[in-house]
């Protein structure tokens, strides 16, 4: 989902930046809103963007011939809400920006506003969906995360089709082009990421189950039982 | 009284693991091989990037530092993910050092804990 340096034509670069940095700003300020509020979220909002930063960096292959990576941005969507992850995002792709080569700084606006932005916050809708349904909590889990991973994928096909039309097709015919590369090679591994969530949520629910309880991932029903068990 | 479960049993986690595993087995298998000339798996970024650059698009700005060569490349991105994995290993322990001695701390309390109290 990284398009390279200096791809995207000036204006849309600046469109992108503009669009990206007011989710930037307040996801910054609700990463130090949330980090003040105990060392826990600290070190859960720590885990999610090292999270991010380990999936980001592994290309896995996939059943089109290609290889790509997993973004990893459900999981501290889930935790924190998606605002964080604008912010945790932004710290990634720059990393890889600067150090790597890979993506670059005329289209980090753009890359920022599909991997950190849309990502995170359709994951979102997705585990929401499935709350608000009483779904299980390992399905919103796994949509969550898989979720994030493909309209991530996605939303880099449209802005790269909105930058570059099909001369015979146009937009549509772009847009048919870039999805058939990235969205494709990214099913297999936005369902291998899904899975992925649910053991690392399955860890979480082990180690820190009341802070997952607080944060409103584990349903409250659940407090209620142990509350019961305990007061036997 | 219904026993309460929290967090996933090694059964279920070791069976997801091997569901992980066997997506990425699957898409070796299935894979088409490829075309003369490519190399298989290539990243989806450099493909776009290819085509862009056979349609003649021109990138108006370079990167500031490149890493050499690809076995610097790939170094720098084992650089990331042991950064990103060795701060998730910390951020976890942390966690995990904190739940464990909240409910150490939490045991004694109890009134009618046994044992002789020193203050006694």
């Amino acid at each position: 989902m990284h398009i390279a340096e200096g791809f995207l034509p000036p204006l849309q670069c600046a469109l992108w930046f503009a669009a990206s940095t007011p989710f930037v700003i307040h996801g910054a300020r609700e990463v130090i809103r949330k980090a003040k509020e105990s060392p826990e979220n600290k070190m859960l909002l720590a885990a999610a963007g090292a999270f991010t930063f380990v999936l980001s960096a592994i290309k896995l292959p996939s059943v089109t011939g290609s290889s790509s990576h997993p973004t990893g941005t459900g999981a501290g969507a889930i935790l924190f809400g998606p605002p964080v992850m604008a912010f945790l995002g932004t710290v990634v792709l720059l990393f890889q920006a600067l150090l790597l080569a890979h993506g670059g700084l005329t289209t980090l606006g753009a890359n920022v506003f599909s991997m950190a932005i849309v990502g995170p916050w359709c994951g979102y809708a997705f585990y929401r969906l499935v709350r608000r349904v009483n779904g299980p909590a390992w399905l919103g889990i796994f949509l969550a995360m898989a979720v994030a991973d493909l309209a991530t994928y996605c939303t880099t096909s449209l802005q790269l089709a909105l930058a570059f039309p099909d001369p015979v097709s146009g937009f549509a015919g772009a847009v048919t082009k870039f999805l058939g590369i990235f969205a494709l090679t990214q099913i297999p591994l936005a369902l291998a990421e899904g899975v992925l969530g649910i053991l690392l949520f399955g860890f979480l629910g082990r180690v820190v189950p009341h802070e997952l309880r607080r944060l409103g991932v584990l349903s409250s029903k659940n407090t209620g039982a142990e509350k019961e068990a305990s007061h036997a | 009284m219904r026993e309460h479960r929290r967090g996933m049993t090694w059964g279920v986690a070791s069976i997801l693991l091997a569901v992980l595993v066997a997506i990425f087995a699957v898409s070796f298998f299935l894979a088409p091989d490829a075309s003369e000339g490519d190399e298989s798996f290539a990243g989806t970024d450099s493909t776009v990037t290819a085509i862009l650059e056979e349609r003649g698009i021109e990138p108006w700005f370079t990167p500031i530092f490149e890493p050499g060569s690809g076995e610097i490349e790939s170094g720098l991105f084992a650089l990331q993910a042991a950064l990103g994995a060795g701060l998730l290993g910390f951020a976890l322990g942390n966690l995990h050092g904190r739940s464990a001695s909240r409910r150490e701390q939490a045991e004694p309390t109890p009134p009618a804990s046994p044992g002789p109290m020193p203050a006694e």
